[in-house]
C-alpha cells in the first residue's frame, strides 16, 4: 500500500501506522521475552525475542521499506551492524576496503577480522584502478562509506558494485550519512546498506543502535541467520525511540543539510580556514557522481585549519556546537577526528589519510544556521586576535 | 540571545557536568537524600520537584517568556490545576467555542463547587466588558478556538483585564509559542494540551503551564504541587525530546495547511474552510451530512482520530469526538455543525495528502449520489 507514497509520508505511513488490534497510532512496545505457544508441534510466528519480536520486526519492516529493500535487521550498535554483516565471509576470504573508514570498522577489520584468517586491502575507493589493482582471487567483499568520514571524499556506488559483481564479490555501503531520505545505495547495486542508526536515522543523541538493510532474499536469510545466533539484537526500547526519530528524518535532514551548506560556504571564505571538504561544493573531485548518485550532500563536513593551535583556540571559543563524539543530531556536534572518530587508527595512516593534527568535522544539528555562524565568526575572530598583535 | 530554532535543538543540553551528557538524564528517582537536617540539594520528592521535569519546565517558560513553567499530567491536569487559583462565588468568562474537555470539567465538575462559568463569544471585546461582573475574576481564552478557528485579539484583552484586576488565561495548544507568545502580550498564565504540536508524535499525554509573575507562580506551584497532577520524569523527557524537531514541524506543518486550504475552497464537496492563517489546523463543513461517514471511510492514509498536532494527519469529528459533551443544540448553535470536520494536517508530502483527500471525496459523493436514487 505505502508503495504508492513518497518518502516523506512514507516516514509516516507504513504497515505499522496504527495497531490492527487497538488502533494505537504509535507502535506498542513488546517488552515480552518469550511468547506463549498454542500447538506443542506448531510454533506460531513469534517464539522467543532474540529471534523476532513484533516492536523490532516494525523497525525493521520500515527500514527495509525505506531503503528499498527485501529485510533489515536491527541491532544493538552500528558495530553490532557491522561486526554480523561481517560474519557473512568465512577464513580465507579478502576484503577490499576503502582506506578512510571509520575508527571502529577499520579497528574491526585490522584487530579481529585478520585473527580468523579475513585478509584486507585498504584503497582509496574514489580511484578505480587502484581498486582494480587490489582485487585477488579470494575477494569476496567491497566495503564502501560514502561520502566518507572525515574527508567526504565519495565512492561511485554503481561502479564498485558492478567491478564487485563481476569478481563474484558483494558490496557493503554504509549510509550511515546520508541515510535513504537523501541516497539509496541498494539501488545503485549495493548487497547490504549498513548504518549506524546512532546518527541521523533516529538524531537525538540518545539511542544507540545499527541497522542492515538486504535486497537479495538469500542473503537477507543468511544475515538474518547470523542476527539470530550472534543476538547483538536492538532493545525494544530502543527499537521504539528509534521509530520515533524516523517520523522526523525528511524535516530533519533538509533542515541540516541546507545548514550545512551555509556554513561550509562561510568557512571556505574565511582566512583562518585551510580547507573545508564538503562534496555540495562544485569544485569538489566527486561532486558530478555526488549529484547523481544521491539527492543533497548531506549535513556533514570537515574543515581545517592552518595549524593545532590555532585549532584548538577555536575549539575553546566555541559555545553552541556540542565538542563531542558522533554526528547526525538534533544538536550540532563538533568532533576532532585525529582524537575522536579516528583515534583507533594508528597515527602514521591517519597523516597519510589526510586526518591531521587541525582537522574538525561539523555535524551540522537542527539550530537556526544563522546562530551556529554568528558564533563560529566569534570563536574565529578570537582565534585571530593573538595573531594580529 | 539564540533564534527559537536553537533554543529547542539545545533543550537539555548542558545540563550537568559530572559525564557531559549532551542528552538530560532520565530522573526516576521518588526521593532525594539529604546530607543533614535542613540541607537540602533543592530537591525532596520528585512530586514537589524533579530535575527531568525541571528541565522541561525551564524550557517551556523561557519559549513562552514567562517566569515559571509548570509540567502537568495531561492538558486537562494543567485546566484543573489553575482552576485551583479560584473559590466559590468566583466567576470566570470562557470563550464559547472551547475544547469540550474544559467545557465538562467547568460544568460537571467546577459549577459543583461554585464556580460559575459564563460562555461567549470572547472575539468580540465589547460583549467581553459587557460581561464583566464584580466576582469576574479569570477570562480563559482559546485563540485560535477550537474548532471554528475564531482569533481573538489576546493585547486588547489584556488591556481590558488589567483595568478590571482580573487574570487573563490564554489556552496556546494550536499556535505554540512558534507562532503565538500570550505572556508577550499581556497575558498571566497561558495553557497547552502538550500532547499536542509540542509532543507532536501522538506519544505523550501531557500538560503545560507557564506563569508571570512572582504571587501567582508562588500560588500554582502550591495547587501543582498538592493536588500532584505532575508529570512523570520519562514523559518529560520525551516530551523535550518532541520538542527539539517543534520548529521544523510547524514549518511543514502550516506550508501543507496553506497548500491544503486551497485545495478545500476548490473542491465541490466543501462548502467553507475555516483557517486562521497560521499553524496546522483547518476545520471544513462538507455540503451533504450524510457524505461525511463515506469521506471519513475512504480515507485511506489520513487517520480519522480524536487528537491532534503529530506528524501523522488526523481527521477529528468535533461532533462525536472533541465536542460530544456540549449538548446538541448548544453545539449546533454556535456553528460545530453535524457537517463539521477538523483537520490536523500531518508533514506528509501535500500531493500524498491531496490525493487522498481527493479519492475520498469521489467515494463520498458517488455514494450520497446512490443513496439518494434508491
Amino acid at each position: 500500500m505505502s508503495l504508492e507514497y513518497t518518502f516523506e509520508t512514507k516516514l509516516l505511513h507504513n504497515k505499522h501506522k496504527y495497531d490492527p488490534e487497538t488502533g494505537a497510532v504509535s507502535v506498542p512496545i513488546q517488552h515480552a521475552s518469550t511468547f506463549h505457544q498454542k500447538d506443542i508441534d506448531q510454533f506460531g510466528k513469534y517464539d522467543y525475542s532474540r529471534s523476532l519480536n513484533p516492536t523490532r520486526e516494525a523497525l525493521e519492516e520500515v527500514m527495509a521499506e525505506l531503503e528499498e529493500g527485501t529485510r533489515a535487521f536491527a541491532f544493538s550498535s552500528g558495530m553490532a551492524a557491522i561486526s554480523t554483516a561481517f560474519l557473512l565471509l568465512s577464513q580465507g576470504d579478502h576484503v577490499v576496503i576503502t582506506e578512510d573508514v571509520y575508527g571502529g570498522t577499520y579497528r574491526m577489520v585490522t584487530t579481529v577480522l585478520n585473527r580468523f584468517g579475513i585478509e584486507h586491502t585498504f584503497v582509496d575507493m574514489t580511484n578505480l584502478e587502484e581498486v582494480e589493482a587490489a582485487i585477488q582471487p579470494n575477494t569476496k567483499l567491497f566495503y564502501v562509506e560514502t561520502p566518507s568520514n572525515p574527508l567526504l571524499k565519495v565512492t561511485d556506488i554503481r561502479a564498485i558494485s558492478d567491478l564487485a559483481k563481476k569478481h563474484g564479490a558483494l558490496t557493503f555501503v554504509d549510509n550511515t550519512f546520508l541515510t535513504p531520505a537523501l541516497q539509496k545505495p541498494l539501488n545503485l547495486g549495493a548487497d547490504v546498506v549498513l548504518h549506524s542508526a546512532t546518527k541521523f536515522l533516529s538524531g537525538h543523541s540518545d539511542v544507540i543502535a545499527g541497522v542492515a538493510v538486504v535486497k537479495d532474499e538469500a542473503l537477507a536469510a543468511r544475515l538474518g541467520a547470523l542476527q539470530n545466533s550472534f543476538g547483538a539484537v536492538l532493545g525494544v526500547q530502543d527499537c521504539w525511540l528509534l521509530l520515533r526519530g524516523i517520523k522526523t528524518l525528511h524535516v530533519r535532514m533538509k533542515h541540516s543539510s541546507e545548514g550545512a551548506k551555509e556554513i561550509a560556504t562561510y568557512l571556505r571564505n574565511h582566512p583562518l580556514i585551510k580547507n573545508v571538504y564538503y562534496p555540495g561544493f562544485e569544485d569538489h573531485p566527486q561532486y558530478d557522481i555526488q549529484s547523481k548518485q544521491a539527492t543533497s550532500p548531506g549535513a556533514v563536513f570537515s574543515f581545517e585549519l592552518h595549524n593545532e593551535e590555532q585549532m584548538r583556540s577555536f575549539v575553546e571559543h566555541l559555545e553552541l556546537p556540542v565538542f563531542a563524539v558522533s554526528l547526525g543530531a538534533v544538536e550540532s556536534i563538533l568532533s576532532y577526528p585525529a582524537k575522536m572518530s579516528h583515534a583507533a587508527m594508528d597515527p602514521i595512516a591517519r597523516q597519510e589519510r589526510g586526518i591531521t593534527d587541525s582537522l574538525l568535522r561539523l555535524s551540522v544539528g537542527l539550530e537556526n544556521p544563522q546562530d551556529l555562524i554568528n558564533d563560529i565568526e566569534n570563536a574565529l575572530q578570537k582565534t585571530a586576535e593573538p595573531l594580529l598583535k | 540571545m539564540y533564534n527559537v530554532e536553537t533554543k529547542l535543538a539545545q533543550i537539555g543540553n548542558r545540563s550537568e557536568n559530572v559525564t557531559g551528557t549532551v542528552n538530560p538524564p532520565v530522573y526516576f528517582s521518588t526521593a532525594y537524600r539529604h546530607a543533614g537536617i535542613g540541607q537540602s540539594t533543592g530537591y525532596d520528592y520528585t512530586r514537589t520537584g524533579n530535575p527531568t521535569r525541571e528541565l522541561l519546565e525551564n524550557a517551556i517558560c523561557d519559549l513562552e517568556g514567562g517566569d515559571r513553567g509548570f509540567a502537568c499530567s495531561s492538558g486537562m491536569a494543567a485546566i484543573q490545576t489553575i482552576l485551583s487559583l479560584f473559590k466559590s462565588g468566583d466567576e470566570l468568562i470562557v470563550s464559547k467555542d472551547l475544547y469540550g474537555g474544559t467545557y465538562r470539567l467547568l460544568e460537571q465538575g467546577f459549577k459543583k463547587w461554585g464556580l460559575k462559568s459564563t460562555y461567549i463569544n470572547t472575539s468580540n471585546v465589547d460583549v467581553l466588558r459587557s460581561s464583566i461582573t464584580s466576582d469576574t475574576k479569570a477570562i480563559f481564552l482559546e485563540t485560535p478556538t477550537n474548532p471554528l478557528m475564531e482569533q481573538t485579539d489576546i493585547s486588547e484583552v489584556a488591556v481590558l483585564a488589567k483595568e478590571h484586576n482580573i487574570l487573563l488565561i490564554v489556552d496556546n495548544t494550536f499556535y505554540t509559542p512558534i507562532i503565538q507568545q500570550p505572556i508577550l502580550l499581556g497575558a498571566d498564565i497561558v495553557i497547552h494540551s502538550a500532547t499536542k504540536y509540542l509532543g507532536g508524535h501522538n506519544d505523550v499525554l501531557a500538560g503545560l503551564i507557564v506563569a508571570k509573575g512572582e504571587e501567582i507562580c508562588n500560588e500554582l506551584a502550591l495547587h501543582h504541587n498538592s493536588a500532584g497532577a505532575v508529570l512523570s520524569p520519562f514523559d518529560s523527557w520525551l516530551l523535550m525530546r518532541g520538542m527539539k524537531t517543534l520548529a521544523l514541524r510547524m514549518e511543514k506543518h502550516e506550508e501543507n495547511a496553506k497548500q491544503l486550504c486551497t485545495f478545500l475552497e476548490s473542491n465541490s464537496a466543501v462548502v467553507d474552510v475555516l483557517y486562521p492563517g497560521r499553524g496546522g489546523m483547518i476545520s471544513f463543513r462538507i455540503q451533504d451530512e450524510s457524505w461525511v461517514n463515506p469521506f471519513l471511510q475512504s480515507l485511506t492514509l489520513i487517520s480519522f482520530a480524536e487528537s491532534l498536532g503529530g506528524v501523522e494527519s488526523f481527521i477529528t469529528y468535533p461532533a462525536t469526538q472533541t465536542h460530544a459533551d456540549i449538548p446538541e443544540e448548544i453545539r449546533i448553535e454556535t456553528g460545530v455543525c453535524n457537517r463539521l470536520l477538523r483537520f490536523s494536517v500531518g508533514i506528509e508530502n501535500i500531493n500524498d495528502l491531496i490525493k487522498d483527500l481527493d479519492k475520498a471525496f469521489s467515494i463520498a459523493q458517488g455514494l450520497a449520489k446512490e443513496v439518494t436514487t434508491i
